[in-house]
């Protein structure tokens, strides 16, 4: 009861206690950077973090938090006396909304300085950081779009290829449901994996114009027809067991799902380009022996859209906290660290396909080359990258959209009746 | 007998005052707070907006408010009806004399020195559909394996979950509360040739009268706040399945950042929840209760 008091009140008692941010035990400025919880990204941030510290003569530390957490947390700490200096974002409409409330710090003026520094990054990717013509943020990981990820050794034995269009991947489905093998691993306890779906098929069947209202807030959007369409396959995935049956109660958060795939009791899995950190936590013999295969979203026959578009988070990003005491180390850890060779090589060796220009010769030489090339060329060829629309869109109309997903996933809600509670929200 | 007098002669303001400030910080100033906020709008983010009665214009016409409060109140129901006579039989049995049911009680106390969390979180790994239990049973029996994504089962999961969690703190009221019956009451019993079962029913039931009422006050009650579990086993779903009141509050303040409509469902919950206790107290006369040693 009375969250939001008491968390305000935890805020502030917890300042009252004595710290004046971070790095209060000692007498040097401190850079405090707060990100999700993603176990090999952590390390290449926190090595960064300890570099640029021991050279600057700063307190530098990371904070983490899970994925759902780390959204609240962030929300709530921003304008309070316990906020970091620097903090992870997702772009776009998420950042928007921070922007306007005075909370980021415009890197306009230090991209200005540093030309080559801002001219490092893929603009597209960049560009999602820009709001009303200012920087307020710069890539901090690789890119991530959504992709269907495959497990080889169970097509293998079954004697099948993965998909290149949705008739073939519907095929797939009923070929591996006879063999008993889950089809689509589907975490459904998580309605943001249900909405990859949903934003695929939309943009295949539509193209990025139809979501591009959505974000844009023209009315009507919802109720495009594209939308209806899609999500009437969504369901129909579902009747046809695509998913198989336990999908609702399957989440990602524990590896659940990543395990499902590689242990061969599901087939495919459409997800985030981050995966390859998961397996590489959860099931690194899988990954190891290569059985971990990769295809773009396949294309939809009679579908208005290009079918090398992707949708996903065209990229992270960090942002500098405006309230931060230490606006200037802040900023010059984000200019020094974030395009730098060692950085962009760390990120490269744990997957990561960094929203650098001109890396593919540093790509071909990795562990992981064959996926990172393959990202590469999917980012780099597509003619749009859509924003997961859960972060593009404002919280609250995200919060609604994602409850009401799960219902039509369901079948407890139609698409109309989706359509018509999201336009409300508009 | 003038000492005695004196002495009543206490600061009585000033030695109630460190409680009376607590109470006012952690109590009424929350409350306070949350009920101006309900006028507002706030994201989180700057500084709130006067709305007027715009939340609590939302808040009729929130089909999850309705849906919220009444699955707060079916879980409330369904807690107390599994909790009360379980808790009652094993904390009866458990006050007995052998040894070995000292030993099993601690065994079964073992939940009570979990945090809710971490229940939660082994309880969701173990009815994970395709690696936990349900997998196994689901093989041998054939039922569905899909516990906590049903929106049939997910319910009674969490009714038992905290079963598991919250029995073994009943049980020891009722085991300390056996405990207290006079041995005479059960050996004038047994010379009257009253059978086990009798005695359990004519002796110990109506001497945990009283008992009875307390735990069932602390279930009802408490069944307020059985949010973290929800939280963390089904995120009240699937869909809006499990969605209690309170985590209706929680997803409206902190996912969709809508604090002054999030306040006003919290305004609700204050209500509701001052209700149900009042309620309890009036008709259980908890308020008049007497020595239990009547017969004695």
């Amino acid at each position: 009861m009375l969250g939001s008091a008491l968390a305000a009140l935890a805020l502030g008692l917890t300042t009252a206690c004595g710290t004046s941010g971070p790095g209060a035990d000692s007498d040097k400025a401190g850079v405090e950077v707060w990100m999700v919880e993603d176990a090999s990204v952590n390390e290449v941030v926190q090595s960064a973090i300890d570099t640029y510290s021991k050279n600057a003569g700063i307190d530098g530390e990371l904070v983490t938090y899970v994925n759902d957490a780390y959204k609240q947390r962030i929300q709530v700490a921003l304008g309070s006396p316990e906020s970091p200096d620097v903090f992870f974002n997702w772009g776009g409409g998420n950042l928007a909304q921070y922007v306007k409330a005075n909370q980021v710090v415009d890197l306009t003026e230090a991209m200005e300085a540093n030309p080559e520094f801002r001219d490092a990054f893929l603009p597209s990717v960049l560009d999602v950081a820009k709001i009303d013509g200012s920087y307020y943020g710069v890539p901090m990981q690789g890119v991530l779009p959504v992709v269907l990820f495959y497990n080889k050794k169970v097509f293998k034995e079954v004697g099948v290829e993965p998909p290149t269009t949705y008739s073939e991947l519907l095929d797939l489905v009923d070929t591996f449901k006879k063999e008993g093998i889950t089809p689509i691993v589907l975490p459904g306890a998580q309605a943001w994996t249900e909405l990859m779906w949903l934003e695929y098929l939309t943009d295949r069947i539509g193209g990025a114009e139809v979501f591009q209202a959505i974000a844009e807030g023209k009315e009507g959007a919802w109720k495009d027809p594209a939308i209806i369409k899609a999500l009437e396959m969504c369901q129909d995935l579902v009747e046809r067991g695509a998913f198989g049956d336990n999908f609702s109660s399957l989440t990602s958060d524990n590896g659940s799902a990543s395990t499902v795939l590689a242990s061969g009791k599901g087939a495919m899995y459409l997800m985030g380009t981050w995966e390859i950190s998961n397996q590489q936590e959860h099931n690194p013999d899988f990954l190891a022996d290569g059985n971990l295969g990769f295809i773009a979203f396949p294309a939809l026959e009679d579908g208005k859209g290009d079918p090398a578009a992707i949708v996903g988070n065209p990229s992270n990003y960090f942002s500098v906290n405006s309230d931060s005491d230490n606006v200037d180390e802040a900023i010059d850890f984000l200019v020094e660290t974030m395009a730098s060779d060692a950085y962009v090589e760390d990120l490269i060796e744990i997957g990561h396909v960094p929203a650098v220009a001109g890396i593919e010769d540093k790509l071909a030489e990795t562990e992981h080359s064959e996926f990172t090339t393959f990202t590469y060329q999917l980012v780099s060829e597509a003619p749009s990258f859509t924003q997961s629309w859960d972060q593009a869109i404002p919280p609250a109309a995200a919060e609604t959209m994602l409850t009401n997903l799960q219902l039509v996933f369901l079948g407890d809600m139609t698409p109309e009746e989706f359509a018509e509670a999201m336009e409300a929200t508009q | 007998m003038t000492s005695a007098t004196t002495r009543v002669q206490r600061p009585g303001a000033l030695w109630a005052a460190p409680a009376l400030i607590f109470f006012g910080i952690f109590g009424l100033a929350p409350i306070a707070i949350v009920a101006g906020l309900s006028f507002t709008t706030w994201d989180g983010l700057g500084n709130p907006e006067w709305a007027g009665l715009h939340n609590w214009r939302t808040l009729p016409s929130d089909k999850l408010v309705g849906s919220g409060l009444m699955i707060t109140l079916t879980l409330t129901v369904l807690t107390w009806a599994t909790q009360t006579p379980l808790a009652l039989a094993f904390g009866a049995w458990a006050a007995g004399p052998q040894r070995i049911r000292a030993v099993v009680s601690t065994i079964f106390f073992l939940p009570l020195l979990l945090s809710t969390a971490a229940i939660a979180l082994i309880w969701q790994a173990l009815l994970d559909p395709t690696f936990g239990l349900p997998a196994q049973w689901s093989e041998l029996t054939g039922l569905s394996a899909n516990v906590l994504g049903d929106p049939d089962l997910a319910l009674w999961a969490i009714v038992f979950v905290l079963l598991w969690q919250f029995l073994p703190f009943h049980m020891l009221l009722y085991q300390a509360a056996a405990k207290q019956i006079p041995a005479s009451l059960y050996e004038a019993a047994e010379i009257d040739g009253a059978s086990p079962l009798q005695r359990f029913w004519r002796i110990t039931v109506p001497q945990l009268r009283h008992t009875i009422i307390a735990s069932s006050v602390l279930m009802i009650v408490g069944s307020m706040t059985y949010f973290e579990t929800v939280l963390l086993l089904t995120g009240g779903g699937p869909g809006t399945a499990t969605r209690i009141l309170p985590l209706h509050m929680y997803l409206k303040g902190f996912s969709a950042f809508e604090m002054g409509y999030a306040s006003a469902i919290a305004v609700l919950l204050v209500a509701v929840g001052t209700g149900l206790s009042l309620l309890v107290v009036r008709v259980s006369g908890y308020s008049q209760m007497t020595s239990e040693r009547e017969g004695v």
